[in-house]
């Protein structure tokens, strides 16, 4: 498996990876916010998005239709739809596509639910990887905390509870997260994941993120030339700007 | 009992996986029988399956049958997916992987552990000969399809393409957009799309019974024909071939 970057993409894609309640969302939330301001072109996807998709998962869920097999199929299918309807072409255009949770995702809970690895592995097989993968490494208790501080109701899936580990769902989501922690831990190396530490403060974190992905990836190429759209009202015979140049070679 | 009303009792065959299969299933307990055929649409499917399932039923054996779409999970989605035309082609397969996978582990599976005999109209030779029409990777289809339980009979009903066309303009007046492959854009003309997806489906078919050795059966030829080539196989597999 090769990286866009390896695959001569114009585009770049960064990726996050974490337990639930590990930071991951907020962080790459400012990521594109910082992005933003300084004129990138960027695209942010989430997991489990696409609205074709989301019917059939959505009942699959609600009505406890999934088996582990359908489980990762189901979300093959949702990523597939993201990757070649959106990722793709704006990896072709130049953007610089932010993802929160990429195909590890997959490899790390599918496994933990009885698929075969290289089954799971095959099937993804059709996606480039990241150009960078931050894995936001949180202590267990800390990722439980955040999720479980509010005694929120957790849904079936979320909690594992398929898999029949504890009839509390507190308590086989527990046991359900600390799998695929071990699951990532066993990935980080493999994959190249730029490893934070999501126990300390959200600002220490961005700062890291930030500096890497400046260190690894060459911004400038991915600025619009031209400014930011015009105001709405564009006087009559005014010369309209071109907003999505290349990116500066 | 008389020896003319004895019921067969099929003898349980030897299972497996095609590849890393479904986890946890305990092949040794699927006692039943899978059966399927596969065929073009107008190759006449359903029309076998119906008289297989007659037969079978008469003959005291316990049916159920699967097909392609019909899936509680996403047969409805499928439906208008492929009514849009707007899922890109990995996409559409794995949806199409999910529908299998869903009635395989809750119609399929259950239905061979509780000793009847399921006949599936297409399994997943249909979909996979498809997909490498449409120039997708034949590895990855096999490891896709890896959950899939080895059938004991696999029937390819193989029609021309030009009796096809007959066949199916005869019944509706019109042809099938996908099955036309009309998504390929390899004529704009639906008729000559039709001959060539079809012929082109026939040589995929045939390049999959190279690995799966299926029973290539001449469709071409009468109803009672085809029926009577079907019941000799099925006499073998009742009696544990």
């Amino acid at each position: 498996m090769k990286t866009f970057a390896e695959l001569n993409f114009p585009g770049r894609l960064i990726a996050v990876e974490g337990l639930d309640g590990s930071g991951k969302s907020t962080q790459i939330y400012l990521l594109k916010r910082w992005l933003e301001a300084i004129g990138v072109r960027v695209y942010f996807s989430e997991w489990n998005s696409s609205e074709l998709v989301k019917s059939a998962t959505s009942k699959g869920k609600k009505r406890e239709l999934l088996t582990p097999t359908t489980f990762s199929l189901i979300h093959a299918t949702d990523f597939a739809d993201r990757y070649e309807r959106h990722l793709l072409p704006l990896l072709r255009a130049g953007y610089i596509v932010l993802c929160d949770r990429y195909i590890f995702t997959a490899f790390g809970r599918d496994v933990v639910r009885g698929c075969p690895p290289a089954w799971v592995r095959g099937i993804y097989n059709f996606a480039a990887l990241p150009d960078i993968t931050f894995f936001f490494k949180a202590d267990l208790e800390v990722s439980l905390a955040r999720i479980l501080d509010g005694r929120p109701k957790l849904k079936f899936f979320e909690a594992g509870m398929d898999l029949r580990l504890s009839s509390d769902p507190y308590e086989s989501f527990r046991i359900f997260q600390g799998r695929i922690l071990e699951q990532y831990l066993g990935m980080s190396e493999e994959f190249n994941f730029v490893v934070i530490d999501a126990n300390s403060r959200v600002e220490v974190q961005q700062e890291r993120l930030r500096r890497v992905v400046e260190e690894r990836i060459d911004l400038s190429r991915f600025q619009r030339r031209t400014p930011l759209p015009l105001p709405p009202s564009v006087p009559r015979g005014f010369k309209k700007m071109e907003l999505d140049d290349e990116p500066v070679e | 009992m008389s020896r003319k009303n004895h019921i067969i009792v099929p003898l349980p065959s030897k299972r497996q996986f095609y590849g890393h299969g479904i986890p946890g299933v305990r092949l040794e307990q699927l006692v039943g029988k899978l059966i399927v055929v596969e065929g073009a649409d107008g190759s006449g499917r359903s029309t076998q399956i119906a008289r297989l399932v007659d037969w079978l039923e008469t003959s005291g054996h316990a049916t159920v049958q699967v097909g392609l779409k019909r899936s509680t999970l996403v047969s409805e989605e499928l439906q208008r997916a492929q009514g849009g035309n707007i899922l890109s082609r990995t996409t559409l397969s794995l949806f199409y992987a999910t529908d299998f996978a869903d009635q395989l582990e809750n119609i399929i599976l259950p239905a061979l552990k509780a000793g009847f005999i399921v006949l599936a109209d297409r399994y997943i030779y249909t979909l996979m000969a498809r997909d490498m029409v449409r120039g997708m990777d034949e590895e990855w289809l096999k490891n896709l399809y890896g959950i899939a339980l080895v059938p004991d009979a696999v029937f390819y009903l193989a029609v021309d393409a030009e009796e096809l066309v007959q066949r199916n303009l005869s019944k509706n007046a019109a042809l099938d957009y996908w099955e036309s492959g009309m998504d390929l854009g390899l004529s704009r003309d639906m008729f000559d799309s039709f001959l060539q997806y079809q012929k082109a489906m026939e040589s995929a078919f045939r390049e999959l019974q190279k690995t799966y050795g299926f029973t290539i059966v001449d469709g071409n030829k009468s109803v009672d024909e085809v029926t009577r080539a079907l019941r000799k196989k099925m006499d073998a597999v009742l009696a544990g071939a």
